[in-house]
């Protein structure tokens, strides 16, 4: 099982902030994969990759980052702090 | 020395900024940044700004930690609110110190630009006729590589 968090639009998009989810997946990519096979709302939100980030375990990562020891994926529009 | 804090809380930037220089010994100068919220068109109600509360802080340290390897820095503060700001509330604020103040400014101006777009934090404005989300800029990007 890995927690995976959602922020901003794409926790709208998505409904909820934050689930578990049991996954095979062994990148990010392939956790997004997984998740837009589920339901239209994961496609609408993981439409354009290039618009998303993600942190796997608190620290920013690109898509390709493996996912098999992590306990925590987050997906967030790009940050807007300051 | 380094203090981070991220807090819902409102904050007096002026008395923060006081306490960062009284607290400095040895450093020749000190520069700071605050953030606010603005209205522009007049139609803002109010800003909500989330964030990642597990991330947040790591980020913000790892971002000051940058800044302390370039440049002599003797201190570094950063505050950050999230939560419902009004207009005109401080955002946020940075504080370098350093003995010269080329250090410190550049501290400060780098520290900006990676709090910008590399630290967790989502700005949603409620305007008055709807709600939408802040969205990061290419020119927020394209920032980082001055660096």
């Amino acid at each position: 099982m890995i927690d995976v968090l959602y922020f901003a639009w794409v926790r709208e998009r998505i409904g909820l902030p934050k689930e578990q989810i049991e996954t095979q997946a062994k990148t990010v990519a392939e956790l997004v994969s997984e998740l837009v096979e589920r339901e239209e709302r994961y496609a609408v939100a993981f439409s354009d990759l290039s618009s998303l980030r993600c942190a796997v375990d608190q620290e920013l990562v690109e898509f390709d980052a493996p996912i098999t020891a992590a306990r925590e994926v987050a997906f967030f529009p790009p940050m807007t702090g300051g | 020395m380094m203090g981070i804090r991220v807090q819902d809380t409102a904050f007096d930037a002026g008395a923060e900024l006081n306490t960062f220089t009284e607290a400095q010994s040895g450093a020749g100068a000190v520069v700071s940044f605050s953030g606010i919220v603005r209205d522009v068109d007049g139609g803002l109600e109010h800003m909500e700004i989330e964030h990642y509360p597990a991330m947040t802080k790591a980020a913000l340290e790892q971002i000051a930690q940058d800044a302390r390897e370039r440049w002599a820095l003797s201190d570094v503060l950063i505050i950050h609110r999230f939560g419902h700001l009004r207009p005109r509330d401080v955002i946020m604020m940075v504080a370098t110190a350093s003995k010269h103040r080329a250090d410190a400014f550049a501290a400060a101006d780098f520290l900006m630009d990676f709090l910008k777009s590399r630290a967790p934090f989502w700005k949603k404005e409620h305007l008055n006729d709807g709600a939408s989300w802040v969205s990061a800029t290419d020119q927020d990007e394209a920032a980082l590589k001055r660096w």
